[in-house]
């Protein structure tokens, strides 16, 4: 089995807040994540795809096919968006890193079609990260 | 099958060390650990990556707080490492030579009971071109 890693950026805004917390304990969990107005990152991420190599082409799955993919159900979504408001999938969700990690990995897998979806990675800055994988395949 | 979510957290500390083992002679320290061997020992940034997993909190949508995970990792590895020489001044290197292999499972040691994640893999990058990981026996 080989892992081929393909790696985006997207910028956007979220806040954290549960409407079913009171202020003071929105404030003490998530701290100034709570400011109501939002604030932003650049996100990465990085998606593993697991495969054999086609005898023919070298190659686990066409690369321009999982761009493709990214820039459809990732970049559209996300890229210069309020994820709190705006991304339909994060509803109801605290937008974290673990939170959209999920999501996205719930919107790739049913369409990656050559190879199988091995981990989503992303990160919200570069010391922070959140990963997403099948139980059982280790990190 | 059910979905696993990690939460990778990184952190720097500099620190010493001097790779050198009472254990061999000076001509074979020399020879094993080279130019890490020199008496007065050598520093390095450490970069220090932690994977923990566990469940996704839905009030909070969080594995682990954040703020409490670093205030267990200033207090369990920074405050212990950050400007100090690992053969001097860190207990478990008194007898054991503070490679990044060793250091890498001491950290694990240390974090592995934070309590309210599970502590997956430890990695520690010694220079650009060099890291470690270790994730338990």
């Amino acid at each position: 089995m080989v892992l081929i890693t393909r790696k985006i950026e997207f910028s956007a805004s979220h806040l954290y807040h549960n409407p079913a917390l009171s202020p003071e304990e929105n404030r003490r969990v998530f701290g100034k994540c709570n400011n109501p107005h939002g604030h932003g990152h650049n996100y990465t991420l990085e998606v593993t795809v697991a495969g054999e190599p086609d005898p023919v082409t070298g190659m686990v799955l066409d690369l321009k096919a999982l761009k493709d993919i990214l820039e459809r159900e990732v970049m559209q979504r996300m890229d210069h968006r309020f994820l709190n408001y705006e991304v339909a999938e994060l509803k109801g969700q605290i937008p974290t890193c673990e939170n959209i990690a999920r999501v996205i990995w719930e919107l790739l897998e049913p369409k990656i079609t050559q190879g199988q979806l091995h981990r989503v990675r992303l990160y919200e800055s570069a010391d922070l990260f959140a990963d997403c994988y099948r139980n059982g395949e280790g990190s | 099958m059910g979905l696993k979510i990690g939460l990778g957290r990184r952190y720097r500390f500099a620190a010493s060390h001097r790779l050198h083992t009472d254990q061999l002679s000076e001509e074979e320290n020399a020879r094993v650990f080279g130019k890490c061997a020199n008496p007065y020992g050598h520093g390095h940034n450490y970069l220090l990556e932690i994977s923990v997993s566990g469940d996704v909190d839905p009030a909070t949508g969080m594995i682990a707080n954040l703020a409490e995970l670093d205030s267990f990792v200033e207090r369990e590895v920074i405050e212990v490492f950050d400007c100090r020489s690992m053969n001097e001044d860190v207990a478990a290197f008194q007898k054991t030579v503070p490679t990044t292999e060793n250091l890498c499972i001491e950290i694990f040691e240390r974090l592995k009971s934070f309590p309210k994640a599970k502590l997956e893999r430890v990695r520690v990058q010694e220079t650009t071109n060099n890291s470690f990981e270790y994730a338990g026996q």
